[in-house]
């Protein structure tokens, strides 16, 4: 009789030979229930509603702290142009006002802006929703879970980076700085020959010699590979970007394009923007309860920048020169620049005083004003033109052996929108016109929150509207308490006391499920409460093979011995069949992004929480009404 | 509890033509009509509108004939207030802000309209997660062939995973058939139906080797027979309390979750059914013998 199976569970170490049967040692039941009241102090902060509020913060160095921001809000309060409130708290950076309801969060948002912006500060006001943890739940780390955008309602972008544009403008730009370093050595190379050629550069020479000393003169372009190479009597450099060198620009323009992210939708209105690398090349940006997502679109991925240059003199070099129209006015310039919007280090959109046109006042960085300030120094009475830059990202199909394929491309579109004679020498502030006002306002927060080392392209956008998640929420809930009670009721029914042993492990599964999704800050997405649903379901599995097993070993054996020997043998065949679908969810959460890896997490969760709950839960209780009892029959 | 007494396996040939003709069904209409592929695998853009009162489809339709959206299908979204508007990738170029200018021109023509949700996937995303999740599908019946290899023998192993294959055609099969959307989250529907069904497989199969072992004199087919009376009990509970909640999913989960829930349901009812035909006709039809589980149980004590 002593099969493979019950020899091979001492795990519990109930019984045995020596000890009374189907009871535990204290130590594990106080073990057992030390980890339920843990699971349901840390499930806890789940159970309170969040307070419908409004995050006030200040979006430049230059405005005014939280404490003054809170002061004009209570300002506000007292004069009873908003109201429903139940406290203004300083968290961080930001004023945090809670309200009672969510209309009243809406009335008080508009409020709030036209007073603070009469103030002429400039602040983001984000819907947001305020955790009510009470405090001694938060002081153990208790948090409820996030909730994903399906449930809260936002908006998910997947931004593809264009590496290649990126690479090629970094190459360009480093064979203008070596051309530059060979004049200025006045080193000899062959004139008029393009450089460029896909991402090398090759430099043309009429002797060793002159390459020789060329090589000297671009020691520090060493990051580069270099190749020298003879071609019909002409002797060439060619510098390349080797595979190292690739992978360090595209981090560097990663990281560029996060910060510039973040600093972008920080002035969006959202209480908790997320803003990630995703693989080599990717980013993903959360913004949850987002109200506008196609103002969020359009300033994610825009690229605008500002130069600063000089206007061409008679004598300039004709390759150095480009032209536009400027009020009609056909304008040379120079195409190197003085500064560019990358030396900026602030930027407010204003209102010029006189003729009430918008403005945008820009504060350069230390670099950038001493270089405006030496260039313009020289030449007073020579004309300065400002370049507005603007790409505009395209998406172009293209048949690629039979198979047609999205390229990504942009359209640059450059105009002057400032010509003006250089009076005396300038230093770190200037203020720009010529712009409507949307494009003022955008200039001025692309400015501040930085360029984009690369262009980027939406690949992916999940928008949810605020009212579909609340749905979401209800419905899920709905889900989860009309599957959970049919089987409440199903077992009591079907396994009497049994039931009602299982039925309180399948309530701590939840309990447990819940808590730990909590404490790993896992999201909880519509998915995600299937899963949690499904989880009670199949939950109810290892119970139900359990109590048929003990069921069968009734026939031949007394009651205490029928328990043990039914939770042991049913053991390994749990192990198994949950270990398979652990397995499953982990591959589920490495393909999954969004939702489906909600799903993946909670179906992963859920089996650890349901074998421990229906293992040793279960065998807990039924030990402490079954153990160390004289059975002469049992109901199962 | 009763005792349960059927004569499975007697019926297996009827079982076999059976799933032979869900099968069949199924890959023909798999070949004729193929699936109805979600957002998530081709790409495009996709709307979702709720409007005040009830709408007719056609009014909008035509509007957005008239906007310059010809390629657009327009469909009611659970109630008859809710539209949902899908235009494929072919259309237009910057495919991200497609969504805003079909809720912007909606909503001028039916004031009132609101945004509930809308997505674009490019169609290079699409074909990732298409590769992605046909990858997964693969990978999780490798898995769990190993694992049971692994646990059982390979006789095991051949059952499940053709027990296995058999759910997934079929619940394909039945979402080629209706042509229901078959997205993502049906997906991982699944691959969570892969999950299931394998719970049941391996109980049972748990269960013809312990009897095999136990019941040495018995022929090959009373023992499965007796074992599947055996678990007949279990595998119906929990099929049961499994359907109360997707049951309840379907009732209460809104139209978001309908494709998930319903393909659960149907893997469910399915991954039962061949847990008790499929994987142990298979056992049997490759002449599992009590041979077969000595060398596993010898390794099981060295475990």
């Amino acid at each position: 009789m002593n099969d493979y199976q019950s020899g091979n569970t001492p795990l519990l170490g109930v019984g045995g030979s020596n000890g009374p049967i189907n009871s535990f040692r204290s130590w594990q039941y106080i073990l057992i229930f030390s980890v339920l009241i843990l699971g349901s102090i840390y499930a806890a902060p789940n159970l309170f509603q969040p307070d419908p509020a409004l995050e006030v913060r200040a979006v430049s160095s230059g405005s005014l702290g939280p404490r003054v921001i809170k002061s004009s809000l209570e300002d506000l309060l007292e004069s009873g142009q908003i109201s429903d409130v139940k406290k203004i708290e300083v968290t961080g950076d930001s004023v945090v006002i809670r309200m009672n309801d969510n209309e009243s969060q809406l009335r008080a948002k508009d409020v709030v802006e036209n007073s603070l912006n009469a103030l002429e500060q400039n602040v983001v006001i984000a819907l947001a929703r305020a955790r009510t943890t009470p405090d001694w739940l938060s002081s153990l780390g208790g948090v409820p879970m996030n909730l994903g955008l399906d449930l809260f309602g936002g908006a998910h972008f997947l931004l593809q980076v264009n590496m290649d544009d990126y690479l090629d403008g970094v190459v360009s730009s480093a064979s203008e700085a070596m051309r530059d370093a060979l004049i200025e050595k006045r080193i000899r190379f062959i004139p008029g020959r393009d450089w460029l050629s896909g991402k090398t550069i090759s430099i043309p020479f009429r002797s060793e010699e002159l390459r020789e000393s060329a090589i000297e003169a671009l020691t520090d372009f060493s990051e580069y590979s270099l190749e020298e190479q003879e071609r019909s009597g002409e002797y060439y450099l060619v510098y390349g970007l080797t595979e190292d060198r690739i992978a360090e620009l595209e981090d560097r323009a990663i990281d560029q394009n996060l910060t510039s992210l973040r600093n972008r939708v920080n002035e969006l209105g959202v209480s908790e923007p997320q803003v990630q690398r995703l693989g080599r090349s990717r980013i993903v940006v959360d913004l949850p309860g987002i109200q506008d997502s196609a103002r969020a679109k359009e300033i994610l991925n825009k690229f605008a920048n500002l130069e600063f240059r000089l206007e061409a003199l008679p004598n300039s070099r004709r390759s150095q020169i480009e032209s536009y129209d400027y009020e009609g006015v056909r304008r040379e310039i120079l195409s190197r620049n003085i500064v560019t919007g990358n030396n900026v280090q602030d930027a407010q959109q204003a209102y010029d005083p006189e003729t009430g046109q918008p403005q945008v006042n820009i504060q350069l960085d230390n670099d950038g004003g001493r270089r405006m300030n030496a260039v313009t120094k020289d030449n007073v009475g020579r004309s300065m033109a400002i370049l507005f830059i603007e790409q505009k990202p395209r998406v172009r199909k293209k048949n690629v052996q039979g198979n047609i394929v999205e390229e990504f491309y942009s359209v640059e579109e450059k105009r002057l929108i400032s010509v003006a004679t250089i009076q005396s020498a300038l230093g770190f502030n200037f203020r720009i016109t010529g712009l409507d006002l949307r494009e003022a306002q955008d200039l001025a927060l692309l400015l501040r929150a930085g360029a984009l080392a690369a262009p980027m392209y939406i690949v992916e956008e999940r928008t949810v509207g605020a009212q579909l998640g609340d749905e979401n929420i209800r419905s899920g809930w709905y889900s989860v308490v009309g599957g959970f009670l049919c089987v409440l009721l199903f077992m009591v029914f079907y396994y009497k006391w049994f039931g009602l042993a299982a039925n309180f492990a399948l309530t701590m599964n939840l309990v447990l499920l819940v808590s730990i999704m909590s404490v790993l800050g896992a999201t909880l997405t519509l998915p995600g409460i299937a899963g949690i649903v499904l989880t009670v379901g199949m939950a109810v599995d290892a119970n139900v093979l359990i109590f048929s097993r003990i069921r069968e070993e009734l026939k031949d054996r007394s009651p205490q011995k029928a328990i043990q020997a039914g939770f042991d043998r049913a053991l390994l065949t749990i192990t198994d069949a949950n270990v398979t679908t652990f397995f499953v969810a982990i591959i589920l959460l490495s393909i999954g992004s969004g939702p489906v890896k909600g799903f993946a997490v909670t179906l992963a969760v859920g089996i650890v929480t349901s074998m421990f709950s229906s293992i040793l839960v279960t065998r807990a209780l039924v030990n402490l009404i079954y153990g160390n009892r004289n059975l002469q029959a049992l109901t199962i | 509890m009763k005792e349960f007494d059927f004569d499975f396996m007697s019926k297996r040939r009827v079982a076999l033509g059976f799933s032979l003709v869900l099968l069949s069904l199924s890959i023909g209409s798999f070949f004729v009509q193929g699936m109805n592929l979600g957002l998530d695998f081709t790409g495009g853009s996709l709307v979702e509108i709720g409007f005040e009162s009830e709408i007719e489809t056609e009014l909008v339709r035509d509007h957005l004939v008239g906007a310059g959206f010809e390629n657009g299908t327009v469909q009611y979204f659970g109630s008859n207030r809710d539209l949902l508007i899908r235009v494929p990738p072919t259309i237009g170029q910057e495919g991200s802000q497609l969504s805003d200018q079909i809720y912007s021109s909606i909503s001028e023509r039916f004031p009132g309209a609101s945004l509930r949700q809308a997505s674009f996937v490019g169609p290079a995303v699409g074909d990732e997660l298409a590769e992605d999740g046909g990858l997964a599908l693969l990978a999780a019946l490798i898995v769990v062939m190993i694992y049971i290899l692994f646990r059982f023998t390979k006789l095991f192993s051949i059952g499940a995973v053709i027990a296995l294959a058999h759910d997934v055609v079929i619940v394909l099969g039945v979402f080629s058939f209706f042509q229901w959307t078959f997205d993502l989250t049906v997906l991982a529907a699944l691959l969570a139906v892969i999950g299931y069904s394998l719970n049941d497989t391996i109980v049972v199969s748990d269960r013809i080797r312990e009897n095999f072992r136990r019941l040495a004199k018995r022929s090959a087919l009373d023992t499965v027979n007796k074992s599947l009376n055996q678990t007949l009990g279990r595998t119906l509970v929990t099929s049961l309390t499994t359907l109360f909640v997707l049951v309840s999913l379907l009732i209460f989960g809104g139209e978001v979750i309908r494709g998930f829930a319903s393909a659960l349901t149907i893997g469910v009812v399915i991954g039962t059914y061949s847990s008790i035909y499929v994987a142990a006709s298979v056992l049997l039809r490759l002449g599992i013998k009590r041979e077969d589980l000595l060398v596993p149980e010898t390794e099981e004590v060295v475990l």
